[in-house]
């Protein structure tokens, strides 16, 4: 009972999720103004901007529906955590690992979308709705090529559940080469599930103020940030799970540092992406992922489907 | 063909080479000479001719000369357009330019600097 | 607010996509715009009021500041209109270092411009690396004004300061660095697909309708026609200049992208062409402090297009009447036909295109045609009793307002 209290409470629940969601957005930050030819904030910056803003006060509009403008940032910091307690972090398993954790983390990654939609809906402001009516299209978007490619990679393991996933490729050293189309393509729709430049059009700051957290403030809006920063975490957690299973082998502490420079690696890349890219149109976007990434994790999904094939009789 | 993101290289380069930006203000850029902050006013030179009163857009110089020839001068800095064109005007060259440029105060009172030329006859106190 | 589907959404006067506070009232119906409602005038300061109440000198720096970034135009626009009235014969030096001003405030200008515009459409790194550049404009521009901004370089007859030889070499240095990184920015802009994807068949313009909607400056340059004051009418050095006016056969956003980025290239030209052939001289005659009676419309053209000002003098030392028409007045109509059936998301990139500077358009704007009727002159005096009555009506009562406002002037 004290282990799991532990566990979910500090390492690696709320504590650890936090302190890394903050790292995580700092180094975000930073490497994001070093390509800018600027100096970046300090790295305390990302734990001041949320101890300010819990000080800020949190002001309802009077249109809007208290109770789900309210529960919205719990609903969103809720499923961003919980989606991370089945990411394996230290060993080939993770605390709650059972077959078809794929699915539920795929899934809980999915609410905090809603909650974006849910929360700018009922704020009943103009800029609101119109940024939550995008963040909703924007889902249906980028989720085909998103879950493909993560299904393809579970496709080859024979297996729902990512300690199956990681075994299969410690027994199989290499295999994880064949999923590198689907670790490309799901690169870039992670961008669009994490609202970032060029798929940040739900956010659009020139067009439409902030979209969904445009009433936002204060501590809802402290938690939305925390949600977005974990959500960070857990995506790249998640592709560092499925596409980069290797080295799965050794000592637990060898595991969490490889585990630390593999999500490092893919924020790197999300930074990198961010910064020398234009924001992309709505209707832009939707052409883009059914006309190029759709097809492309179906490629992925093929391979798979050949390799198992013929590799594995 | 047109590819997305090719400032990828520079961006890149970007990483290793120098920042463009300073961490002001523990360190600070100097200005150049002759630039046109605060003004500065030397009582001493001044005569009185009040030119530069009359060529201020903004109304921000004062002057009173007494009848014995003592300058009094009041600059408000929140006023100052910081234009210089009270330096063109004035024949002696009281008044002149400096590079402070960091003059913001939270008191309003603050910014009416006063100047004071030393009373050219001094009352002797009676013994 | 979803009777037929159609949302009113209000993009100012304070809004992200703005730089300065305008009111676009947008109709959309679900991303497309359906109609466009412009009103203006949140800007108005009552400069041209102001002007009639300060001498020629104090009004030079007044109408210097209706502007941060056009502000030496509107200086020197003044200051040949007064020079026009009361015949000066300004030197030639004199001209050639306004040129140089300007010039250099081109410069900066569309530096800007493309900063704002990569910020508009969300590509953030191109406003930090061309804001960047342009602090070696900035730094030049100090060097040899004594301020980044608002350079106050004229004055009745000529210029206030001189330049001097290592100034001259500063200047050669600045601009072969920024001539090496405008090349990169063209690069860029022909090169990167989200950018084009972004910019191109965004806010069209046809040739014919430039005309019609009266624009100017790079808006219609990037429509093909063919306006520049340099050329058409020249003012200050530019009769002895030799550049090209850029234009463009795009007709959209990227080609006004395109049209400022070369005429980058071409004021790197012509401000090298400038230091070479500065001329010895003095650099300012005596004006008179009484400006003899007269009146002059000068034009010039602006960063964002022509710039005219219009100066009525009495013979005093004040001005009689002074209008102001800047060039994003001009552009603004444009907008609501740029506007017509595009996407919201295609909203700041199209405002920014025509360059807005809403400090410069607000001024006062009369409109006359064969339709109105009714037509009426107030003086002062009637025009602020019109304002009390018309604030009563609304709710506001200033009465108490405006007796604690006598008691302290008094």
């Amino acid at each position: 009972m004290a282990k799991a209290l532990f566990n979910i409470l500090i390492f690696p629940g709320f504590l650890f999720l936090f302190v890394l969601g903050l790292a995580v957005e700092y180094l975000d930050r930073k490497l994001y103004a070093k390509f800018q030819n600027r100096i970046g904030p300090r790295w305390y910056q990302p734990a001041a901007d949320f101890i300010k803003l819990l000080g800020k006060e949190d002001m309802v509009p009077q249109e809007a529906d208290a109770a789900v403008f309210k529960l919205m940032p719990a609903f969103a910091l809720a499923a961003n955590i919980t989606a991370f307690l089945y990411i394996p972090i230290w060993e080939k398993k993770s605390l709650f690992s059972f077959g078809g954790d794929v699915i539920v983390v795929l899934y809980l990654l999915t609410l905090p979308t809603l909650t974006y939609f849910l929360g700018g809906w009922y704020s009943r402001s103009v800029y609101a709705m119109l940024g939550a009516v995008r963040s909703l299209t924007q889902l249906f978007a980028y989720e085909v090529p998103l879950f493909t490619c993560i299904l393809a990679s579970a496709l080859l393991a024979n297996t729902w559940s990512l300690e199956g996933m990681a075994l299969f490729y410690s027994a199989h050293p290499g295999y994880w080469l064949f999923n590198l189309t689907g670790f490309a393509v799901s690169l870039v729709s992670l961008l669009g599930k994490l609202e970032k430049v060029p798929f940040d059009i739900p956010e659009a700051e020139t067009e439409i103020v902030a979209g969904s957290f445009t009433e936002y403030g204060g501590r809802f809006l402290a938690f939305f940030r925390m949600s977005m920063n974990i959500e960070l975490t857990v995506g790249a957690g998640l592709l560092a799970a499925v596409f980069l299973p290797f080295g799965l082998d050794l000592a637990p502490a060898f595991v969490f540092s490889l585990f630390i420079i593999k999500v490092v690696f893919i924020i790197g890349a999300v930074s990198l992406v961010r910064s020398i890219m234009a924001r992309l149109r709505l209707d832009q976007m939707i052409n883009l992922c059914w006309k190029y990434f759709a097809p492309l994790a179906f490629l992925q999904v093929l391979i798979n489907l050949l390799a198992k094939w013929v590799l594995i009789r | 063909m047109r590819m997305p993101g090719v400032i990828l290289k520079r961006a890149l380069y970007h990483l290793v080479r120098k920042a463009a930006t300073i961490r002001y203000p523990y360190v600070k850029t100097p200005m150049p000479d002759k630039f046109r902050g605060q003004i500065s006013f030397d009582p001493k030179k001044c005569i009185g001719c009040k030119i530069c009163m009359r060529d201020c857009p903004a109304g921000a110089i004062i002057i009173k000369k007494s009848e014995e020839g003592d300058i009094e001068a009041e600059i408000d800095l929140g006023r100052c357009i910081y234009c210089a064109q009270c330096v063109d005007s004035c024949p002696k060259k009281a008044v002149q330019y400096t590079a402070r440029f960091e003059l913001a105060q939270s008191d309003r009172k603050i910014l009416k600097v006063r100047y004071r030329s030393e009373p050219k006859n001094p009352v002797k106190k009676q013994p | 607010m979803h009777d037929s589907g159609e949302v009113n959404i209000p993009i100012g006067p304070q809004h992200p996509a703005l730089k300065e506070p305008e009111s676009f009232l947008i109709t959309l119906r679900g991303e497309k715009i359906t109609a466009v409602n412009i009103k203006i005038g949140y800007n108005h300061r009552g400069i041209e009021k102001a002007c009639e109440e300060r001498t020629y000198i104090q009004d030079l720096y007044l109408i210097e500041r209706i502007c941060g970034i056009c502000s030496h135009s509107h200086s020197t626009c003044f200051a040949q209109a007064v020079e026009e009235i009361a015949a000066l014969e300004v030197p030639v030096r004199a001209l050639y270092i306004r040129s140089l001003i300007g010039e250099l405030e081109r410069i900066h200008s569309h530096l800007l411009w493309l900063g704002v515009a990569g910020h508009e459409i969300g590509f953030d790194t191109l406003l930090m690396y061309t804001w960047r550049d342009r602090e070696v404009v900035m730094d030049l521009l100090a060097l040899l004004t004594g301020n980044r901004v608002n350079y106050g370089i004229n004055t009745i007859g000529g210029v206030r300061r001189d330049i001097s030889e290592e100034q001259i070499k500063e200047v050669k240095g600045a601009m072969d660095i920024l001539e090496e990184r405008t090349k990169y920015y063209v690069d860029i802009a022909e090169g990167e697909a989200t950018l084009s994807k972004r910019l191109s068949g965004v806010g069209v313009l046809s040739y014919d309708d430039a005309l019609r909607l009266g624009a100017v400056g790079p808006t219609a340059r990037a429509s093909g026609v063919e306006r520049d004051v340099r050329k058409d009418d020249p003012y200050a050095a530019y009769a002895e200049l030799d550049f090209k006016v850029i234009t463009d056969k795009h007709a959209d956003v990227y080609g006004r992208t395109l049209v400022r980025l070369k005429e980058l290239m071409e004021s790197y030209k012509i401000v090298r062409q400038i230091i070479k052939d500065l001329p010895e001289g003095p650099i300012v005659i005596k004006a008179p402090r009484k400006i003899p009676a007269g009146e002059a419309l000068s034009r010039y053209e602006a960063p964002r297009g022509e710039d005219a000002h219009y100066v009525l003098a009495n013979g005093t030392e004040r001005p009689e009447r002074v209008k102001v028409r800047a060039p994003t007045l001009a552009n603004i109509q444009a907008v609501t036909h740029m506007l017509k059936d595009r996407y919201l998301a295609d909203m700041p990139i199209v405002i920014a295109a025509i360059d807005p500077c809403f400090s410069c358009a607000d001024r006062l704007v009369s409109v006359d045609g064969p339709g109105l009727k009714r037509k009426k002159t107030m003086t002062w005096e009637a025009l602020r009793l019109f304002g009390i009555e018309w604030h009563k009506k609304q709710g506001i009562d200033i009465s108490s307002l405006n007796k604690k406002i006598s008691r302290m002037i008094k």
